[in-house]
């Protein structure tokens, strides 16, 4: 077998890491663009489904923007931000900061001639991140519609939370009890009880994945619970 | 030196291509790379797109390490292999994702994945690294295709018993379900993959009889 100095091997791993390095970074470069507007799309297809409106890649936009009517911008305290745009928060970065600082999003969507608002939601799964919307009626308590999504969650098992039949489940629960308190709505595992207005039936085998989705739906939609109330004490 | 030339497709080289095909398929006849095969077969298209980025990370990969291989120091070998199929595998995501977003959702970390299927480095090991670019190229196609054909059986299979589409359209009618017919959520689940797998193994042999072993 030929003989290779260490200075020969180190040059060539250097050399090979350099080219290497460099071919990648060109070509995410290149393709940034496309895949930002995917993103998006799909972005815009999820706020969507969770107004149970489906949409194909090229109707998702027309759909949006008919659906869609306003967005806006709150803090901790219910009170409407100015100048950011709802649609390009990342909520993966507010729910790091403290509850005060954050920046939340409500997208206003317009079915049927009635207001819906809605919410996203971010929290941790097993294996990575899990995230969603949740459409609350203008009660501001009944829930409309949800959708969740997930980066790596088994499939057949935690993966079922962006399932639909997972997620019509929440339809109709509520989040506040009788007596105006903010209860959230559980995932319970072995099953909700019958007629329950704040659980639904948690993944067998996906323990942790539901789990992560109660988390998610209690702390995310906790930090929008003062403005919920402003709206709902309006309201009556 | 053009007389000794070997021809591109003489039979040595399309044994190459075709071996991989049926007696020494990488999965019924080797199992390897199952781990993938079983995950994302549960439909038709991405089993398709999967096959699709296995055979050009393989082929490219196959080439690449050829031509490199005089100047590969064996003590860093394995290390260069590895770079070779990552950054194959970026691109491949990094191209699904721009160009066929709902599929690379699909895939996932299955994309990533094709790093540690074992077919790709045995390939490397086995043969790129002691053979001429265009044999690497040819056996690394037929690998990969070997490996591919499988897939897509599998994930037509399952996907027409599963969900009773084929790429997304439906194709048992609804008089079927109507009359009682239900899907076979089993076939939704890794487990019908492994079977149909086996199915797929039983057949091959039955017609295919040098693969049986001897007792």
């Amino acid at each position: 077998m030929k003989q290779f100095s260490n200075t020969y091997i180190f040059t060539f791993s250097a050399i090979m890491v350099v080219t290497v390095a460099a071919v990648l970074s060109v070509v995410a470069m290149q393709l940034q663009p496309m895949q930002k507007k995917n993103v998006e799309i799909n972005k815009k297809q999820n706020i969507l489904l969770s107004l149970n409106i489906e949409s194909s890649k090229d109707s998702v936009l027309a759909k949006y923007d008919r659906y869609i009517t306003d967005s806006y911008v709150i803090n901790s305290e219910g009170e409407r931000k100015e100048g950011i745009d709802a649609f390009s928060v990342d909520l993966s970065k507010e729910i790091a900061k403290p509850v005060e600082e954050r920046n939340l999003p409500v997208f206003v969507g317009t079915v049927k001639d009635s207001t819906q608002y809605v919410v996203p939601v971010r929290g941790k799964g097993l294996w990575g991140p899990i995230w969603g919307y949740v459409a609350l009626k203008n009660d501001f308590n009944t829930i409309y519609g949800t959708n969740f999504s997930h980066d790596s969650e088994t499939p057949g098992l935690g993966a079922e939370i962006a399932n639909r039949p997972f997620q019509k489940q929440f339809i109709g629960k509520k989040i506040f009890n009788e007596q105006g308190d903010f209860v959230s709505v559980n995932v319970v595992k072995g099953g909700a009880p019958e007629g329950a207005t704040h659980a639904v039936d948690g993944i067998s085998g996906g323990t942790i994945t539901s789990k992560g989705v109660d988390n998610m739906l209690e702390d995310v939609i906790g930090a929008y619970i003062p403005y919920f109330k402003q709206m709902r004490n309006k309201r009556s | 030196m053009s007389q000794d030339r070997e021809p591109l497709f003489s039979a040595k080289n399309m044994k190459l291509l075709k071996e991989p095909l049926d007696d020494s398929n990488p999965i019924t006849v080797q199992v390897l790379g199952i781990c993938s095969a079983l995950a994302i077969t549960v439909k038709l298209e991405p089993s398709v797109v999967m096959a699709l980025s296995v055979v050009f990370v393989m082929a490219v990969s196959n080439v690449v390490v050829s031509l490199l291989r005089s100047s590969i120091p064996p003590r860093i070998r394995i290390i260069v292999q590895l770079t070779v199929i990552a950054s194959l595998v970026i691109l491949v995501d990094e191209f699904l994702a721009a160009f066929a977003y709902e599929v690379s959702k699909q895939l996932s970390v299955f994309v990533g994945l094709i790093i540690t299927n074992c077919i790709i480095m045995g390939r490397l090991e086995a043969f790129a690294l002691s053979n001429k670019p265009w044999p690497a190229f040819l056996d690394g196609v037929g690998n990969a295709a070997g490996y591919g054909v499988i897939l897509v059986i599998v994930g037509f299979v399952r996907e027409l018993f599963g969900s009773g589409t084929i790429w997304g359209y439906q194709v048992v009618p609804q008089s079927f379900y109507s009359g009682g017919y239900e899907n076979n959520g089993l076939f939704i689940l890794p487990p019908m993959a492994l079977i149909t797998v086996g199915i797929i193994i039983w057949v091959q042999r039955y017609r295919n009889r040098k693969l049986i072993e001897e007792r």
